[in-house]
């Protein structure tokens, strides 16, 4: 850490981490809803954990993103931030209206939190995964717009890389997609279509802009690899990027009364969407092969090289499971989706931001480069634990869907949903005994944090 | 090889490939909006059914729900409801009766007190959508 003002990312980070406590919690809270059908009923129904449970997904990876960015760019910039104030500001304004948006769905009923907020003034709620009341939306914006500002005007002030740009190029990505949640005409086709604009463009375009960036940043860093070189791939991977996900959007409007010609463009381009997450398995090994140097934060190593092996599985193979049409026509919206959206969301964004957390937070605790050897161990085991349960999560989940495919969908007597549900509810138990052993992972996580405190810094073996 | 292939070439594929395709994805969207008013059930849209989608937003039905496949898989597609219960009086019936307690042991939809008149207009809501030309989706009516 060279700028003292790097510093902020460390209250972001510390928010991310309880916040993904929360997401957990809530995630158990849906899985045992699953098979103990009245658990918590009705004080909290299934569709309110389920918004708490997404909603600080992703509000916790956005702590996590601008945390990142907060520390990176600076770095990179060779300059100290340009308003750290607005940064801390920023911070309790995110973190208060993030607070009170899950206290809303929790405390009144949801239909009630909309009149309050006056959603009929400019209706955007009521939609999966931008269920916050209009003005959290807008509040987001304005958040998200002096961040923006910030981090552009100490890239402006700064030296400029090539990490750098995309970071911001990805992050202003974000913000103008999400412009498209006020979108919401009555038509649901035009709808859904805006939707994705929002959703898929994310995740399957400008945040991989952000992951890609971060990734580079960490490599760059751990490796001490020539910075040409990371950014020649970096470029190559966004590239192939965008110039599949932005038609690969097309694996979304088969079934939602598009016209069918998205059935070709959206299988076509989503079927090569899985390439730029391939390349970058293959380059984050390879640039830690072609290492200059062995960094003693080898947690932070482990972290990057699970990023890039996790994306690949849960984006790459677990999307092109059932990316293309005459799959996607059985398996749509059962728990096939869920199995990948969950091994996604983790692999890729999940485990970048965890690896960047490890990679900084050391230094700004007050460390040279690395915590001790036993945090950095613990640490390890939690990485294990937790990516472990996400696989088993994403199996039992692509069992389920399976079963539920034929039993409700491909058998010559189709079943009711409900009836089906109860047949494979064996999976369902051992997914959230699975999310038990995830929570503990977390534990141990955030246990890393506190051991070893007073134990010298772990040291690179002079092995190799 | 490796030296063949520089950081401007990369970044150039990158910004050509992204305005590029970009503009290709404009074009298509352009050409789904034209295609959109045979398809997207449009005539049936009125002020009922412009309700019946607050009804719909306001108590976060997707969140248990999907709609068209999109949504939550708690509980069943109602994208075909209409056409599986067969009427909007049956729907209707449906969710007006839903016990406030829910049922011990069960999964079940929370009671919404839903006035006549949004429990008409989810109803036709729902009905409006059955009428989406879904490309024969969903592959069985169970949804
Ligand atoms: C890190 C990247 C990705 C993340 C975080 C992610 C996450 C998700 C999530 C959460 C959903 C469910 C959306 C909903 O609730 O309706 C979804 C759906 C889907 N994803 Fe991804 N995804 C990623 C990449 C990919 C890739 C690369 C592919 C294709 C190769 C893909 C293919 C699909 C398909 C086809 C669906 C629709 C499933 C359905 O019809 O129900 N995804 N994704
Ligand atoms: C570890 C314990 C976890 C459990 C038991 C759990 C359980 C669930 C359940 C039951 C749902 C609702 C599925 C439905 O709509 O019917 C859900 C949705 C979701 N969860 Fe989790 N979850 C856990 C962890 C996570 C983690 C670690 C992530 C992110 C990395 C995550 C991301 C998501 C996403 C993105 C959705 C929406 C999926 C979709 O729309 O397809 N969950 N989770
Ligand atoms: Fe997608």
């Amino acid at each position: 850490m060279k700028y003292e003002s790097q510093k902020v990312a460390k209250l972001y980070f510390t928010a991310a981490i309880g916040l993904f406590v929360g997401q957990i919690l809530f995630g158990l809270i849906l899985g045992a809803q699953y098979v103990i059908g009245d658990f918590l009923f009705p004080e909290i129904p299934f569709n309110v954990a389920r918004m708490v449970h997404t909603n600080l997904l992703i509000v916790w990876l956005l702590f996590g993103f601008m945390g990142a960015a907060y520390y990176l760019v600076p770095e990179e910039a060779e300059t100290e931030l340009f308003a750290p104030w607005l940064a801390k500001l920023m911070f309790w304004i995110f973190l208060a209206a993030g607070a009170a948006t899950v206290l809303g769905y929790l405390l009144v009923p949801y239909a009630t939190l909309a009149e309050v907020t006056m959603n009929d003034l400019l209706p955007t709620m009521g939609r999966e995964f931008l269920e916050q009341p209009t003005i959290t939306k807008l509040g987001i914006v304005v958040v998200a717009l002096a961040f923006l500002f910030n981090i552009g005007m100490t890239i402006l002030k700064g030296r400029k890389t090539v990490v750098n740009l995309v970071l911001l190029m990805g992050l202003t990505g974000l913000a103008v997609f999400f412009l498209f949640s006020f979108y919401n005409p009555v038509n649901v086709v035009m709808d859904k279509y805006y939707w994705w604009w929002v959703v898929h463009l994310w995740v399957e375009g400008v945040w991989e802009l952000i992951l890609g960036s971060i990734l580079a940043f960490i490599l760059i860093k751990t490796t001490g690899v020539d910075r040409e070189v990371i950014e020649k791939w970096l470029y190559i991977i966004i590239a192939m990027t965008l110039i599949t996900g932005i038609i690969g959007t097309g694996h979304h409007y088969y079934w939602i009364g598009t016209p069918e010609f998205w059935q070709w463009w959206g299988s076509i381009f989503s079927a090569m969407e899985p390439i730029p997450f391939f390349m970058m398995t293959v380059y984050a090994f390879n640039m830690v092969n072609k290492r200059r140097r062995n960094h003693p934060n080898k947690a932070a190593v482990l972290w990057a090289l699970g990023t890039a092996v996790m994306a690949f599985l849960g984006a790459g193979v677990w999307g092109f499971l059932h990316t293309l049409a005459p799959v996607n026509y059985y398996t749509h919206g059962t728990q096939i989706t869920a199995a990948h959206g969950h091994m996604a969301f983790y692999g890729a964004y999940v485990m970048i931001v965890l690896s960047m957390i490890s990679y900084s937070m050391p230094m700004m605790r007050g460390r040279e480069a690395c915590n001790s050897a036993r945090a950095q161990s613990m640490e390890m085991w939690s990485f294990w634990l937790m990516t472990i349960s996400i696989i088993f999560i994403t199996l039992f989940l692509t069992g389920a869907g399976i079963l539920q495919v034929y039993l409700q969908r491909f058998s010559d007597n189709p079943m009711p949903f409900m009836v089906v549900q109860e047949k494979i509810a064996l999976f369902y138990w051992l997914r959230e005994i699975t999310g038990f052993v995830f929570l503990l992972g977390l534990v141990l996580y955030i246990a890393s944090f506190f051991v070893g405190k007073n134990e010298p810094e772990a040291t690179v073996e002079l092995a190799k | 090889m490796a030296q063949a292939f520089t950081k401007a070439m990369a970044r150039n594929i990158f910004y050509g490939g992204t305005v590029f395709f970009f503009l290709l994805f404009l074009a298509l969207t352009f050409q789904t909006h034209s295609a959109l008013p045979d398809r997207d059930n449009r005539q049936a849209i009125n002020d009922t059914v412009a309700l019946g989608k607050k009804v719909w937003e306001d108590n976060d039905c997707i969140g248990c729900h999907t709609l068209l496949g999109e949504g939550a898989y708690f509980a069943p597609e109602l994208g075909n409801v209409y056409k599986r219960f067969g009427s909007t009086d049956a729907i209707k019936a449906f969710i007006s009766s839903r016990p406030k307690d829910g049922i011990p042991g069960r999964r079940s939809m929370p009671q919404f007190n839903l006035s006549d008149e949004e429990l008409t207009a989810i109803a036709e809501f729902l009905k409006y959508v059955s009428g989406i030309n879904s490309a024969n989706w969903p592959p069985s009516n169970q949804g």
